[in-house]
């Protein structure tokens, strides 16, 4: 391919990707709105349109319209800045992640991936972790208690739960021994999912990926009945809506990261003994993809009403008493079966 | 179910959160499920039942004629200060009647104890609960809105007989 061509199809799929998150982030909170009313054995929001299907636009421009309003006792640029950062890192890490497999068409090579790159695992760890600089900064920046409490509290349990949630990642690299994300789903063929040969370590890696999303039951860094809004209690208008956008952002990333790692990504088991022409296949593995992506998606939400949050305490033990040797087991445990294998 | 609250009296299943984790969501699961409660209000309205305060209103006769005698007790017992009555005399067999008999709906505090207090069943709280105002003025209900037929009150004053 040459370097125009590449660029075009690179900017086509950015583009892709960039209006599908969108949308599916705006849905997210609908049909995170939708399931807690189910899980509350109410309706939810039904009026905007059939069944409440416009909802997220109306939410969109109410927040659009809203006064953007930055307190006196903030520093400005900071302030500005922390949302920007939770918005690149939540936009910019669904690069690595693919969808489904490679496929030749007109003479040419193209795959589900915005950029297949040899270290694509550690690129989503690396832009994690930035992301917890977007909290921190957002905390420290607006000058207000709740903020700062939110943002600390934050920092120290994505901090935390990076170590277990690394441990785990290992344990994946071990077996596929790449850290390029296609090579690991390849490397789950069958029924050789992680989820089934490491079933501790995908354990362990949800649990992180809850507590790095800031999701409940490990929301501290937003806990309403103590810190008001947490990190985001100064921020409003479209500022507010970076920091709603990039959490839900987040939780796209990362149940497409526990799908990738754990659900054999696109793989879908016995397929090839359907004999099914090569077309089809690929557009089953890319649907495949996405359904187990809505699930894991769908078991985020579904957590939330179901589970009250830990205190603060908890989380910490949690974290390094319980899930830091958990993943450290599981690496033992993989280092075993590799030598099996 | 029995008591175990403390970390040292949960068994190792209830320990390691897992199973405990699972029971919760499957609970949450099975109410996704289940009817909803939701009423959806401007289509569908809430019937209250008899025991229901809602806006109070003066009883009015067949022949078109209030019950209340202007006594004035509702408007002394009133906490809000929210009636007030104006007294005349009539040529009928009551002899008196309110002549001006005025609910501030901004003051009212639906706590019933005007129609408690009315010895003659005159004032009584309706099932009425859609009460919003665009200014102040409105607010203030005169004789033309609290007159309501007694037909329409019977299940009230039922509710009321059997109870006070």
């Amino acid at each position: 391919m040459g370097i125009l061509e590449l660029i075009i199809v690179s900017l086509i799929k950015i583009i892709v990707i960039a209006v599908v998150m969108l949308l599916t982030v705006s849905y997210l909170v609908y049909f995170e709105r939708k399931i807690a009313a189910w899980a509350q054995n109410r309706i939810g929001p039904n009026r905007v349109g059939p069944a409440g299907i416009f909802q997220p636009f109306a939410d969109v421009l109410k927040l659009l319209l809203k006064e953007d309003i930055v307190p006196t006792a903030a520093n400005k640029y900071m302030h500005t800045l922390a949302p920007m950062i939770a918005l690149f890192v939540a936009f910019s890490t669904f690069a690595v992640l693919p969808i489904g497999p490679s496929f030749t068409a007109f003479g040419k090579v193209f795959s589900f991936v915005v950029a297949d790159v040899n270290i694509g695992i550690l690129y989503v760890l690396a832009l994690t972790s930035v992301g917890v600089y977007a909290i921190t900064f957002s905390g420290w920046s607006s000058g207000s208690k709740y903020s700062l409490l939110g943002g600390i509290r934050s920092s120290a349990q994505m901090i935390s739960y990076e170590i277990s949630m690394g441990f785990s990642v290992a344990g994946v690299i071990l077996l596929a021994e790449s850290l390029r994300p296609i090579a690991i789903v390849n490397a789950q063929s069958g029924w050789m999912w992680n989820i089934v040969l490491q079933p501790i370590g995908f354990i362990t890696f949800l649990v992180s990926a809850f507590a790095e999303t800031n999701r409940l039951p490990f929301d501290l860094p937003e806990a309403e009945p103590e810190l008001v809004g947490g990190y985001h209690t100064e921020y409003s208008s479209m500022k507010f809506a970076a920091f709603f956008l990039s959490e839900y952002a987040n939780m796209i990333i990362s149940s497409a990261l526990i799908v990738t790692l754990y659900l054999g990504g696109w793989q879908i088991p016995y397929l090839e003994m359907l004999k099914l022409p090569a077309g089809w296949v690929v557009t089953l593995q890319v649907v495949a993809f996405i359904l187990k992506l809505i699930f894991i998606m769908f078991f985020f939400i579904w957590v939330r009403w179901s589970i009250p949050r830990f205190r603060y305490d908890q989380l910490m033990n949690i974290g390094w008493k319980v899930m830091f040797p958990l993943s450290l087991l599981n690496l033992l445990w993989v280092a075993i079966l590799a030598m099996i294998l | 179910m029995a008591k175990k609250n403390r970390l040292k009296d949960l068994s190792f299943g209830q320990r390691i959160y897992i199973t405990e984790i699972l029971k919760g969501l499957r609970l949450t699961l099975k109410n996704m499920f289940l009817p909803k409660f939701t009423m959806q209000y401007p289509e569908v309205k809430f019937d209250p039942p008899a025991s229901y305060r809602g806006r109070p209103v003066l009883a009015m006769e067949e022949n078109g004629q209030e019950r209340c005698v202007a006594c004035g007790l509702c408007s002394r017992v009133c906490p809000a200060l929210a009636i007030e009555v104006q007294a005349a005399e009539t040529e009928n067999e009551k002899e008196r009647y309110p002549v001006k008999f005025e609910i501030n709906m901004l003051r009212c505090i639906f706590c019933g104890f005007c129609e408690e207090v009315c010895p003659e069943e005159a004032i009584l709280m309706s099932k009425d609960y859609e009460l919003a105002f665009t200014n102040r003025a409105d607010a203030i209900y005169g004789k033309d809105k609290l007159l309501t037929p007694v037909s329409k009150l019977q299940d009230r004053i039922n509710f009321v007989r059997q109870f006070k």
